[in-house]
């Protein structure tokens, strides 16, 4: 039986669609079928990070509504096997989709044999967001060391909790290891003290991000990519495997050394 | 800034930007999740001021009430908890 995934954080441009992207990819390279939702109805996007967006025919809502079949809307990603991609509709809005509808549209495909369904939420917690935790087994939540992400996030995890989705997992993104060193950015300690809810990853602020993104190729296929290794160990602990956290070790320069042997700080 | 900032332990040390950050958060969200605004505070003051001066004269400008956390009592957590500090300047002889 696959189980259901929901990636939300209540703020937007925090990395919804980016680990969406990451982790379904990580999980069908692990050998998993998995289906990618795109829930964000009217601002799509999980296409575009995946690079699938000249294959679109049919979407969500067209499932929905009828208009096709299920394997019909489902694009089978040609790279990675066993990973599909759900589009959203570029063209509606929220109100659209019911969460009756979408709660069908997850058993269906799971009767599909899917062994991950991951949806991406849309920012905000309005009908989109109704609709994307409708259907789900499990929610992860993804934040940024910042006080509105992070303020944003408590509201969403109360909010998962009254939908019955309780401990939701949290994903730490956009660690700046050198600030957190600098005390100029708050830290995993702090977030998870904050938050009181078990964290499933911590994905540093790293180049290949963009960089792959721009290519439409997820980072967690890049070997080298630190983001990339961050989402693989996020993968593994999804798939019940329990990976030690990364250590974000700074290389120490001359300058810094000097520096420190300074100020003692 | 000088290079290595020699002169720095002379300043008086301020707290980093990420404790900052943390402390407000702690703040803004104790009142977040028990849905409390400052308003609804300032009424409730207004009305702990008025049944306690039934009985007893109490120090207006120095009362204090908030809203802040603990832990609980099961130990799973923090849970909010309503502060007050009242100065009592001297009890009424006609309260009984």
């Amino acid at each position: 039986m696959g189980e259901v995934i929901v990636i939300t954080s209540g703020k937007g441009g925090v990395g919804k669609t980016t680990t969406s992207a990451n982790l379904g990819c990580g999980l069908a390279i692990s050998g998993k079928k998995v289906a990618l939702v795109d829930a964000d109805i009217g601002l799509r996007n999980l296409d575009v990070v995946m690079g699938l967006e000249n294959r679109i025919v049919y979407d969500l809502v067209d499932v929905v509504e009828g208009k096709c079949r299920l394997k019909q809307a489902l694009i089978k990603d040609k790279r990675y096997a066993g990973l599909y991609l759900l589009p959203a509709a570029q063209t509606r809005d929220k109100d659209a989709v019911s969460p009756e509808q979408m709660q069908k549209l997850c058993e269906n495909l799971k009767e599909e044999e899917f062994d991950y369904i991951i949806i991406d939420c849309p920012a905000g917690i309005e009908q989109g967001f109704k609709n994307a935790i409708a259907g789900a087994d499990r929610a992860l939540v993804v934040t940024t060391p910042e006080v509105s992400a992070v303020r944003d996030a408590d509201r969403i995890i109360g909010l998962l909790e009254a939908n019955e989705l309780t401990n939701p997992s949290l994903i730490l993104n956009r660690v700046r290891p050198d600030m957190v060193d600098r005390g100029d950015m708050m830290s995993l300690d702090d977030v998870t003290e904050i938050l009181a809810i078990d964290i499933i990853g911590v994905v540093p602020d790293d180049e290949s991000i963009v960089v792959q993104t721009n290519k439409g190729e997820p980072a967690v296929t890049v070997e080298n990519s630190k983001a990339g290794q961050a989402y693989r160990n996020i993968t593994q602990r999804i798939l019940g495997n329990d990976v030690p956290f990364m250590e974000f070790k700074q290389e120490e320069t001359f300058m810094n050394k000097l520096k420190k042997l300074f100020h003692k700080g | 800034m000088d290079l290595f900032d020699l002169f720095s332990f002379l300043k008086k040390k301020e707290p980093s930007s990420g404790t900052v950050a943390k402390d407000r958060l702690k703040l803004v969200l104790v009142h977040d999740r028990v849905n409390c605004s400052s308003q609804v505070l300032e009424m409730l003051k207004g009305d702990i001021i008025k049944v306690i001066s039934n009985y007893m004269e109490i120090d207006e400008d120095e009362l204090d009430i908030n809203i802040t956390q603990t832990r609980s009592e099961d130990n799973s957590g923090t849970v909010p908890v309503l502060y007050a500090n009242i100065p009592i300047k001297s009890m009424r002889r006609n309260a009984n």
